[in-house]
């Protein structure tokens, strides 16, 4: 599904979807979600978001605004202090639903590649024919087909990251949540994976939402850019992407990349001078 | 390649070169002093007692091993057992880990006398092999059971997996390098608290160990058999430690950083 090609790109503050992605309902949506830890620090203050079906969308800013802990209300991992997360028909987050990428590779270093990948069937109690195909599968998907018998040991941090983003689409999950995955990867590997995961996007189109600190990758990889404030988090601006997919190289060299980027800077920059005035 | 060689080669050769001169100058000291086999015997008397009472001291090594060996096996069972009990529930940890500490403080030379009262021999002698090797049981394993990478114990909780299969598939697994390290100090451990029992019931009077063997002997004054039942006590000490490392070796090969060869 192509976002609205012809419009000039996307000016200032924006709340709200990207035109084409309107009429699709939210997959999960929060509203007002607050987040304090046992230490008292606040973490998340009445944080919004809505992610209609099939979008990518970013979640940007500095470390310690909360990015990750909303990533893991949304999961189910960690429990919100305030507000509600809703889910698309009314249904929680159940196994196969969601799909993870941590920030670091989080393989188990005792079992192989395929292994670790089959994980999430083999919690399911999935039919292990079928399992096996699932994993053949998603590993072919990220070019790990023949690296099935490695251990996590014998692989490049590139790799490990492969296999984990193939664990995580091994159920076919319909939102896949990302946390800084790449922050930790060369550029050279960075970029490499940036265009085989939106390849990936375009062919299963789930939905994700991916946190990062980096603006440039932001942009690169998203529809919709949330920016958030530092600690306490909150939304700052959102900034849709109007650029069609797919992206590539010529994309990255662009004038309409750069000037996203420098609008999201300053975006950025924004928020963190908000955080500093308050 | 060549240097590894070389080095491989010292690393063999200069152990037998230093046991060859200490032999020698032991052997020297012996004869140049005529000191009597029944204050130090020398080199050759210690051998020639090995060969002579070999049926005796063979039956002996057997009684030790095997006791060593069930305390090893008791030990590794409950101490892993108990780490998972600790794991799984906090209030079986709460209720048993300071007694287990205590246990463990507590010096198995001044239990064995104790425990000789109430049990017979057999047990007595097995309890102490228990005791001294169950707690590096436990405390590894439970240290490996409480440092699983979190992230994928998040995972583990995202695919809405049961406790138990998060300890079978996850903590287990995770906590098998510590638990074998724990074992390989266990070996060892239930050897020292199988010969302690039985020196301690050696004065109580039955008994076939090489622990009781070296009282024996000492009573009789056969020093070079004393020497001897040591020296086997030594071997088998090793023979435990390679034992258990090599199956560590085995178990870990493929993926934990302690038994990864790399080539820089």
């Amino acid at each position: 599904m192509p976002v609205d090609t012809g419009s000039p790109l996307a000016r200032g503050r924006r709340r709200g979807f990207v035109a084409a992605t309107d009429q699709t309902r939210p997959i999960v949506s929060l509203r007002g979600v607050g987040k304090v830890f046992a230490s008292g620090v606040r973490a998340l203050d009445r944080f919004d978001l809505a992610v209609p079906e099939g979008e990518f969308v970013s979640l940007l800013g500095p470390s310690g605004c909360g990015k990750s802990t909303a990533l893991r209300i949304i999961a189910g991992l960690s429990e919100a202090s305030e507000g509600a997360v809703a889910w698309a028909g009314g249904a929680g987050a159940g196994p196969g639903h969601i799909g993870f990428v941590f920030q670091e590779p989080t393989l188990m270093p005792w079992a192989d590649v395929a292994a670790n990948v089959r994980l999430p069937l083999k919690l399911a109690d999935a039919d292990p024919a079928h399992a096996s195909e699932a994993v053949a599968r998603a590993l072919a998907r990220v070019g790990l087909a023949e690296f099935a018998g490695a251990f996590p040991r014998e692989l490049s941090g590139g790799m490990k990251m492969r296999a984990s983003i193939a664990r995580a689409l091994v159920t076919e999950p319909e939102l896949l949540l990302m946390d800084e995955p790449f922050a930790a990867l060369d550029e050279i590997t960075r970029f490499k994976l940036n265009n085989d995961l939106l390849s990936v996007w375009q062919e299963l189109r789930r939905t994700v939402i991916f946190v990062t600190h980096s603006v440039f990758e932001s942009v690169y990889l998203s529809q919709r850019i949330v920016v958030m404030t530092p600690r306490p988090g909150r939304v700052f601006a959102e900034i849709s992407v109007p650029v069609p997919y797919p992206r590539d190289e010529g994309f990255r060299t662009s004038a309409d990349y750069a000037a996203l980027c420098r609008q999201v800077s300053q975006a950025l920059d924004a928020a963190m001078g908000e955080a500093a005035a308050r | 390649m060549l240097a590894m060689n070389k080095d491989r080669a010292l690393r063999i050769a200069l152990p037998i070169l230093v046991l060859a001169l200490v032999l020698l100058a032991w052997d020297l000291v012996v004869r140049a002093f005529a000191i009597p086999p029944y204050v130090l015997p020398g080199p050759g008397a210690v051998f020639g007692a090995l060969i002579g009472d070999r049926a005796l001291l063979w039956d002996s090594l057997l009684v030790t091993l095997a006791i060593t060996f069930e305390g090893f096996l008791l030990a590794t069972v409950g101490g892993v057992l108990l780490a998972v009990a600790f794991n799984q529930w906090r209030v079986v940890e709460y209720s048993l880990y300071p007694y287990a500490v205590i246990l463990q403080v507590t010096p198995v030379v001044a239990i064995a006398p104790l425990l000789l009262i109430y049990l017979p021999q057999h047990l007595a002698v097995l309890a102490c092999a228990w005791i001294v090797a169950f707690f590096p049981v436990l405390a590894n394993t439970t240290l490996g059971l409480n440092s699983v990478d979190h992230n994928l114990l998040a995972l583990f909780e995202l695919y809405k997996a049961s406790r138990w299969r998060i300890l079978w598939h996850l903590k287990l697994p995770a906590a098998l390098p510590q638990m074998l390290a724990g074992l390989r100090i266990a070996g060892g451990l239930s050897l020292i608290g199988a010969v302690v029992a039985e020196i301690a019931a050696g004065s109580a009077g039955a008994g076939s160990g090489l622990a009781y063997r070296i009282a024996e002997s000492g009573y009789r004054l056969n020093i070079p058999r004393m020497f001897a039942a040591l020296l086997l006590l030594s071997l088998a000490g090793v023979a435990i430690f390679f034992a258990l490392s090599a199956l560590s070796h085995v178990v870990l090969r493929r993926w934990h950083e302690s038994a990864v060869t790399r080539e820089r």
